[in-house]
């Protein structure tokens, strides 16, 4: 799970991790009236997204007075900011972080991520700050400086030192960069993140070592003992179909094509969409039922996929395993019950209690189009489409 | 023959009065597999499906002599249970739940360093060896006995694998899920050792889809070690990039792991690639009989 940057900023100052003092705003009334209890000569006015590169698109602005904070807030609320991570499509501005100016002296990266090859969290750092790291790695790989960190004692007072010296913090703010990794460090632990990004983290004139910016995401598996963190969840930033499928704990991702697709296990439904592009056909979605889905769940999978109004018909892959082939029959029937279906669909079924699946729906006497294998299926229901 | 486990396994199942680990074990004691004894706190002493059930690991060991567990526990007390299955010293842990927190399986991986249990998965269907033990969520009926080792990231690519595979004559020994999470206990190369050593295993099928690099370092161990054939297949190639596809796993960010990239070093290494899901099978036999090993590896 995603949330905004004020919101990390949140998260951060109860770890005793610096960040400017900022308040949110969602008009430009609120945004005037935060300024106004800043009380700095500079503030920083920045639009909420749940996506990077704000600032090139517009949406970072610096205010001398109130009369700026009020026009680029008006500039910026309502506004779709379109980088390179919101798609072409942009994201509409809805909130707004106004935040105290700060002296910036320097510019770092810091960043913590799960490493696969060590199965460890990884603290990454870099002087070259407010460039994408991905960037760093590309160009300048030798400025990336890491400390693999072992579960059962953290991140350690001497792995942060080595980290600060590596990348030129200037020696009488080594500690306060030093307790500026530990509670980001302890922050990502306790709060289960997946990354935990500060780009850039700065040094300030009068001394500070300060969060500008914070990316959190959060591990979506272990969010049931997060119930503060699920409170940040912004619906505004999310796909509404994709919203409608994580209350059913399907696993649903939005895409442009025209034929819906309904699979279990993520491989497979990975493949079910790359074997549909191989016979020239657009999945519209991307839907992993899971293990533990009921009928009830699957008709709501299917709703969810008519919803999108691209769809011109369907393709069921299921190969049983922990899901019985009955289950998904049942609730594709109930399905056809409820929503008459109209557009084809073609049902490949194999696995776990296949024959009694196959039964429910030849007795249900739709109209469906059986497929004996993958590669029948995803032929028929390209050609069905047109 | 076959990897990790026979016809002699015995396994305990942990969390077996949920209702998926009670229609599971049904199946594996249909399928033959040895399931001795089940664990969950507080019904101890009680019986299901006519097998014995105890209140903690250690006990359920001692009492039945298993060496083998498979877990079905809930995502939220699942690590517990294979860190309770690593400290009865049981041979093998195979975590079949989905959704285990990440931190929680870097503090399991980290905890099993040096120790005697090897885990599989979390988050994966399970081992089976043909015809003689099934432990997981697999349906039975689709594997024969035979001579082809298939290893996977995704459960139901293994059994769309070993599916092909049996209705083109082709048996198989074991088809082990390796799991679809970040951070999981065997990897690829573990298991291609183990099918390396078997020497009823002629060729393998390795399946790999999108995100991290795990494939690529595998493609690398089999040129350098694999005496057998060895072909592939990665699933995502269409996926967009940055997006989650179901499977922590599955996210390509950074340019690394992309399937073209995967493709690209497997061939590399001398790892033939399926085009499409649908041909896994074929592939495989297009190899063997350039081996000349496809006479060997037919069932009939």
């Amino acid at each position: 799970m995603n949330i905004h940057e004020y919101q990390g900023k949140e998260i951060l100052r109860q770890y005793g991790v610096s960040v400017p003092n900022g308040r949110v705003a969602f008009t430009v009334e609120e945004a005037v009236e935060a300024a106004k209890e800043l009380g700095t000569d500079v503030v920083v006015v920045k639009a909420q997204i749940h996506a990077g590169g704000r600032g090139k698109a517009g949406g970072v602005k610096v205010a001398k007075n109130l009369d700026e904070a009020r026009t680029y807030a008006a500039e910026i609320l309502g506004k779709t900011l379109i980088t390179h991570q919101t798609g072409p499509e942009g994201k509409e501005v809805k909130r707004l972080l106004i935040e105290e100016g700060c002296d910036i002296k320097k510019e770092y990266y810091i960043g913590l991520v799960l490493d696969r090859d060590t199965s460890r969290v990884v603290l990454m750092a870099s002087e070259e700050g407010g460039t994408e790291i991905e960037e760093v790695a590309e160009k300048t790989p030798e400025k990336i400086f890491k400390e693999v960190i072992d579960p059962v004692v953290g991140l350690t007072g001497f792995q942060a030192r080595r980290i600060a010296f590596n990348i030129n913090i200037p020696k009488e703010l080594v500690n306060k960069a030093v307790k500026f990794m530990l509670g980001l460090y302890t922050a990502f632990v306790e709060k289960d993140c997946s990354i935990a990004e500060i780009n850039p983290l700065v040094i300030t004139g009068d001394g500070n070592v300060m969060a500008l910016d914070a990316k959190m995401n959060f591990d979506d598996n272990a969010l049931f003992r997060h119930k503060d963190i699920l409170e940040y969840r912004d619906l505004d930033e999310e796909d509404p179909k994709e919203i409608e499928a994580s209350k059913y704990d399907l696993s649903y991702i939005s895409l442009t094509g025209n034929i819906g697709c309904m699979v279990n296990g993520a491989g497979l439904a990975m493949s079910t969409m790359d074997i549909i592009k191989h016979y020239s056909g657009d999945p519209a979605n991307f839907l992993d039922v899971g293990g533990g889905a009921t009928a009830e769940k699957v008709t709501e999978a299917f709703k969810i996929i008519l919803s999108d109004k691209n769809v011109k018909g369907i393709f069921v892959n299921i190969f049983g395993g922990i899901m019985k082939c009955d289950v998904i029959a049942e609730g594709v029937v109930e399905a056809a019950k409820q929503l008459g279906l109209d557009v084809p669909v073609v049902v490949r079924l194999e696995g776990t209690n296949v024959d009694l699946g196959k039964q429910i729906l030849k007795d249900s006497g739709l109209n469906l189009t059986p497929a004996e294998s993958m590669a029948d299926g995803a032929q028929k229901i390209v050609s069905l489409v047109g | 023959m076959g990897v990790f486990i026979n016809k002699d396994t015995k396994v305990i199942v942990q969390g077996i009065t949920g209702s998926t680990a009670l229609f599971h074990t049904k199946q594996m004691l249909e399928y033959g597999t040895k399931i001795v004894g089940g664990v969950t706190p507080g019904k101890g002493g009680t019986e299901v499906e006519g097998v014995p059930v105890f209140n903690t690991v250690l006990e359920a060991v001692r009492a039945t002599g298993a060496t083998a567990s498979v877990i079905y526990v809930p995502a939220p007390f699942a690590a517990d249970a294979i860190l309770e299955a690593t400290d009865a010293e049981l041979d093998l842990a195979i975590c079949i739940t989905e959704h285990i927190p990440v931190m929680d399986m870097v503090k399991v991986k980290r905890y099993m360093e040096g120790k005697k249990t090897r885990l599989i998965g979390p988050n994966c269907p399970g081992v089976i060896t043909a015809d003689e033990c099934k432990i997981g969520i697999m349906p039975g009926y689709i594997h024969t006995k035979g001579h082809v080792g298939v290893v996977s990231r995704s459960g139901t690519l293994t059994y769309e694998a070993v599916h092909q595979l049996t209705q083109a004559g082709i048996g198989q020994t074991s088809a082990v899920g390796i799991g679809g999470d970040p951070v999981n206990g065997t990897n690829f190369i573990d298991v291609l050792k183990a099918f390396n050593e078997d020497p009823e295993t002629y060729a393998v099928i390795m399946i790999g889809e999108i995100g991290g690099t795990a494939e690529e370092e595998a493609a690398k161990w089999v040129a350098a070690n694999m005496t057998k054939p060895v072909v592939g297949f990665i699933g995502g190639r269409t996926a967009p990039p940055g997006k989650r596809m179901g499977h922590a796993g599955a996210i390509i960010s950074g340019g690394k792991g992309t399937a073209d990239e995967k493709i690209r070093v497997m061939n590399e290494c001398g790892i033939k690639v399926a085009e499409t899901p649908s041909v896994m099978g074929e592939t495989l036999i297009t190899v063997l009989k350039e081996k000349g090993i496809y006479e060997q590896c037919k069932t009939n």
